[in-house]
């Protein structure tokens, strides 16, 4: 039944050192969605075996052979999938643990309603996460600056949970290597005209994502790469 | 102050030629700067006396404080060069990095998986939405079955 909805679907995971989350994370995903893309971003914690062990459920693993970070990662795994000619629809998915499947699976869902993009994001009403006050506001200055930079009406603009249909994968092109590509899908979506909407997602904001989410200095250097080009 | 604006001056064209001016052209320009350093260098060598002669027409009091705002303002053109081209090698890693991933990996679904891809199946490619019974309705975020 999800496997023939969702045969056209390709969840591509930016892994980096995930060896404790990743396979339950894997679990959930395969469970729904009949293929998946994982980008082992030369992690040394032993992801990328996990990952192959879920081969045999329609898991590809795609090997940076050194560490470039989470935008390379993610489009590596845009150009992996573009190679099937039967992929329709591509949903990104944090390998930390952090976002819902059900969520995802909303998403992709949400995209056949005519957009080429569905953003997740943690502040669309519905759905409120715990979070603390200096990230909840450092998250919305990053609002407000890509609502200036790139004029898109958007309320979240670094939630790694996306659906994007096979004509916004082509356009992405991201060269943002680390994590500044969030600014830069955004950027493609303004470029490009793309149609976009945002979905409500849940966030679990357990111990190990908050041990290894990102640093709120990390907003610095995020901020130059975007300046400095 | 005839230093400060000399200083600036150096500052925003080594800015500028940072900036603009490609290959060919960029090269033909730092070859020069190396000669008329080599010939400063020299100079100043053989003439220390030299160098607080020039210092003190642009009103800075000695020799040395030239020569050290000379190497501020070199040292800062050489970090925006280097961080310019460390920024062209990464590009390069990246692409080969992708390039050397994507030739390792299986093919994203091989033909002999008759029980989850359909291989004949309308082609869907570069296609927006693909043609499904089942989207009405879904533009409500409602909870879907599991």
């Amino acid at each position: 039944m999800t496997a023939s909805e969702f045969d056209d679907v390709w969840v591509v995971v930016p892994v980096f050192n995930e060896a404790p989350v990743l396979e339950a994370v894997l679990d959930g995903l395969t469970a729904v969605f009949p293929w998946v893309c994982v980008v082992d971003d030369a992690s040394d914690d032993g992801s990328g075996g996990i990952a192959r062990c879920f081969a045999d459920r329609g898991v590809r693993l795609l090997t940076h052979p050194v560490n470039l970070g989470q935008g390379a990662a993610l489009q590596t795994g845009f150009e992996y999938v573009l190679g099937d000619p039967s992929m329709a629809r591509v949903v990104t998915f944090d390998a930390d643990g952090q976002h819902v499947v059900d969520d995802a699976v909303r998403l992709a869902r949400r995209l056949t309603a005519g957009f080429d993009v569905v953003l997740g994001s943690r502040f669309v009403a519905r759905k409120a996460s715990p979070m603390g006050w200096p990230k909840r506001s450092l998250l919305r200055l990053a609002v407000a600056y890509t609502r200036v930079s790139t004029r898109l009406k958007v309320s979240d603009t670094h939630n790694g949970l996306r659906a994007l249909n096979r004509q916004a994968v082509g356009l992405m092109n991201l060269t943002q290597s680390g994590m500044a590509h969030a600014t830069e899908i955004l950027e493609r979506i303004k470029q490009r005209g793309l149609r976009y909407t945002e979905e409500p997602v849940e966030i679990h904001y357990s111990a190990y994502s908050r041990a290894k989410g990102q640093p709120l200095l990390n907003a610095v250097n995020i901020l130059v790469d975007l300046l400095v080009k | 102050m005839l230093i400060k604006i000399i200083l600036i001056a150096a500052v925003l064209l080594l800015g500028a030629g940072m900036l603009r001016g490609q290959g060919k052209r960029r090269q033909a320009l730092r070859r020069i700067g190396l000669v008329v350093f080599a010939v400063v260098a020299v100079t100043s060598i053989l003439q220390p006396d030299y160098l607080t002669w020039v210092a003190q027409r642009i009103n800075v009091g000695r020799g040395a404080d030239l020569l050290l705002y000379a190497l501020i303002v070199v040292f800062f053109s050489y970090i925006a060069t280097r961080y310019r081209r460390d920024t062209r090698t990464q590009e390069m890693i990246t692409a080969i990095s992708r390039r050397v991933a994507l030739n390792q990996a299986p093919p994203p679904r091989p033909p002999d998986t008759p029980g989850q891809a359909t291989p004949d199946r309308p082609d869907t490619a570069g296609q927006a939405t693909p043609a499904r019974p089942d989207t009405a309705g879904q533009a409500t975020p409602r909870q879907p079955n599991r």
